[in-house]
């Protein structure tokens, strides 16, 4: 068991024959990926890496029976992306493209309500992998290992540190979600808390939250309602300025709202297990699980 | 991206927005024909910078002759203004903005925002104006309305009915607030803005509703298809290490301490400034040099923490991916061989092929430290600096 994506999920790339679509796909098809074809509007009929091109994402479902798509996509045209490949019934959109408009993702946000089967994750994220099954997206697959830790975090690389001391320790993990950086974005902390708890592969949680918003303080309040499992969160941006962007467009501290301590301060209160370090993510998870 | 005043002002009168009339100057001589050509018999001259707290800084001033209009603006054009908001440097004033003055019955608060938590647009109402909302907040927080828009575009009544209640307006109000109301809607969607505030918006002797102030942020993902609001961008605003940065593709925000960071990845950058103020010391900056960390990246990385006389030592925090470490360290021996920082560089990587990054470090012999885990390194480049650890 794993959660959304495993060896037997169909995917499709979107931008599939662009330079970042191209190595992406070949390194996902390189893990093991069940990756069926591409879309990319004017070179339909064509073949990319050994399999087919389409024109629209109707088609590529239609013939391929695809039902996960991977969205390269260059920011301006993006929005569009997710939309058609909701129309065409896809129902896991992952989407790598980082810089697109706020009111887009809005207006991406509103339509998909009509549509509660379809799952988006991202924008502006690393996406989503289950290790030695499904890898939907940018991040190095050789530092996975197939075990016990879902991990959920708003940031890239501390995705990948997170993921490399869990495989150094021995946990290895289930499924590993970066649900993106940007302001507005598809499934959040709490969706994927639920979808970890319910898994029975899944034995801890490892969330990594930073500054901005409050995603972080629901997901605490659900930790301590509704989560069994042990979970370790650290929260990055104890030392950013207020009203400063810290490179993700929803990493700021804005109208005093948004600061590291309050999130903290929300774990602590749910009795999560926080660590102030991205070093100790692995061994507090080590360490949560061995008391129990 | 921020806005001058007096750009966003421009901006609501071609909404509908009504704002005092007024006219921009950049020098005493334009500060004195704009006084004359607006007519008296007070004028209000104004501080053009990206921040708030003008008034209380000294960056306000009522005038009640053009010849005292020439003399506010000779005395804040070409000078730093230091607000609660700006940092200790204060920004550089290069405008004055000069208006008629306004007759103030009642000061009031409102803006649109992009609502996060219900991922959709927001007006946020105080009957409190004048003050910073965040104050409000905290001391009175029902005296602020939410109000969330549906997604169709367009302001529906009831949002003006609720919104005039806030305000405590009188019908013929409520006609001018719903207009206001909407050219505001159709400004944020159009200019693909992500903040508009006006505070104070006031209700005049009069009786009719005007925009004292105007704030825009502009949401920087959309400046592509808005070249005209683009071009209003003033980067004298900003930290010129930070334009420096932005020109070669580097995510940098500068700090007031004295350990500089490059790091791959901006979630990673923010952990290793937190690490670095855990161990006791304190950081110079932010900066994500990217996924790939390039040769000429970090290049001009080393060049900009070179030109910042605060920095003591440099701490390259990598995690390989992809992109793999002993091809990072090829680009931070050649950037070092380009430009040597001058103080102590202190190196971790982790990942794939750390080791071999790690060994090539060892064989340049340059004078960078290898540390091996996050924890040690950040100490090491603490202690480098001569802080605690």
């Amino acid at each position: 068991m794993s959660v959304l994506v495993d060896r037997e999920t169909r995917v499709i790339c979107q931008g599939f024959t662009g330079r970042q679509g191209t190595f992406h796909c070949e390194q996902a098809i390189q893990y093991g990926t069940c990756l069926v074809g591409g879309v990319t509007p004017g070179r339909g009929g064509t073949r990319h890496l050994d399999r087919p091109v389409f024109d629209t994402v109707r088609e590529a479902v239609k013939e391929t029976g695809a039902h996960a798509s991977l969205i390269f996509v260059p920011a301006a045209g993006a929005a569009d992306a997710i939309l058609e490949a909701a129309d065409a019934g896809i129902r896991l959109i992952v989407c790598i493209t980082e810089h697109i408009p706020v009111l887009d993702m809005v207006r991406v946000k509103t339509a998909l309500r009509s549509r509660p089967e379809t799952r988006l994750i991202g924008p502006n994220c690393p996406g989503i992998i289950t290790p030695d099954g499904c890898k939907m997206g940018i991040m190095p697959g050789s530092i996975h290992r197939r075990g016990r830790i879902g991990i959920v975090s708003r940031s890239g690389t501390l995705t990948y540190v997170a993921v490399h001391q869990t495989t150094e320790i021995g946990l290895g993990q289930s499924t590993c979600i970066g649900i993106g950086g940007d302001p507005i974005h598809g499934i959040g902390f709490i969706d994927c808390l639920a979808l970890f708890e319910a898994d029975p592969e899944t034995e801890g949680i490892v969330l990594v939250g930073e500054i901005g918003g409050n995603d972080e303080e629901k997901a605490a309040a659900y930790v301590r309602d509704h989560v069994t499992k042990p979970v370790v969160a650290y929260v990055a941006g104890v030392t950013a300025p207020p009203g400063k962007r810290m490179g993700h467009a929803g990493a700021i501290i804005s109208g005093g709202t948004g600061t590291a301590a309050e999130k903290y301060r929300a774990f602590e209160e749910a009795f999560v297990s926080v660590v102030h370090s991205p070093s100790e993510i692995g061994q507090a998870m080590s360490d949560r699980l061995k008391r129990r | 991206m921020n806005l001058h005043e007096y750009q966003a002002k421009e901006i609501f009168s071609r909404f509908g927005i009504p704002v005092p009339t007024g006219s921009v100057a950049r020098s005493p001589v334009e500060a004195v024909a704009a006084a004359e050509r607006l007519g008296g018999p007070v004028w209000v001259v104004k501080a053009q910078i990206h921040a708030g707290g003008r008034g209380k800084a000294g960056g306000v001033a009522v005038c009640h002759s053009p010849a005292a209009v020439g003399e506010v603006a000779g005395k804040l054009i070409g000078q730093r203004l230091k607000t609660h908001q700006t940092g200790p440097e204060g920004l550089p004033v290069h405008a004055v903005w000069v208006e008629e003055a306004s007759e103030i019955e009642r000061e009031l608060y409102l803006s649109l925002v992009v609502d996060r938590a219900r991922e959709c647009l927001s007006f946020i109402a105080s009957s409190e104006g004048g003050m910073e909302i965040e104050a409000v907040a905290a001391t009175d927080p029902e005296k602020i309305a939410t109000v969330p828009l549906p997604p169709d575009p367009g302001v529906p009544a009831y949002v003006t009915r609720i919104l005039g209640g806030v305000f405590r307006m009188t019908p013929p109000q409520l006609e001018a607030l719903s207009s206001l109301l909407s050219g505001l809607e159709r400004c944020m969607r159009e200019s693909d803005a992500s903040l508009i505030e006006i505070n104070p918006l006031i209700v005049t002797r009069g009786g009719a509703l005007c925009a004292l102030d105007a704030k825009v942020n502009l949401d920087d993902n959309a400046l592509g298809r808005h070249a005209e609001l683009a071009a209003l961008d003033d980067p004298s605003q900003r930290d010129p290490a930070e334009n420096e940065a932005a020109r070669a593709g580097l995510n940098y925000v500068a700090l007031e301490g004295d350990i500089a960071c490059m790091v791959n990845g901006a979630g990673l950058a923010m952990a290793t400034m937190d690490l670095i103020q855990l161990k006791g010391g304190q950081p110079a900056n932010f900066l994500d040099v990217g996924g790939d960390a390039t040769a000429a990246r970090v290049t001009e990385a080393f060049r900009i923490f070179r030109a910042n006389p605060r920095v003591r030592s440099i701490f390259v925090n990598i995690f390989g991916g992809i992109v793999r470490c002993d091809l990072i360290a090829e680009g931070i021996i050649a950037a070092f061989k380009e430009v040597a920082p001058g103080v102590p560089v202190i190196v971790q990587l982790e990942g794939t092929r750390a080791e071999e990054g790690r060994r090539m470090f060892a064989e340049s012999r340059l004078p960078i430290e290898t540390a091996s885990g996050l924890a040690r390194a950040a100490e090491r480049a603490v202690r480098a600096a001569g802080g605690a650890a």
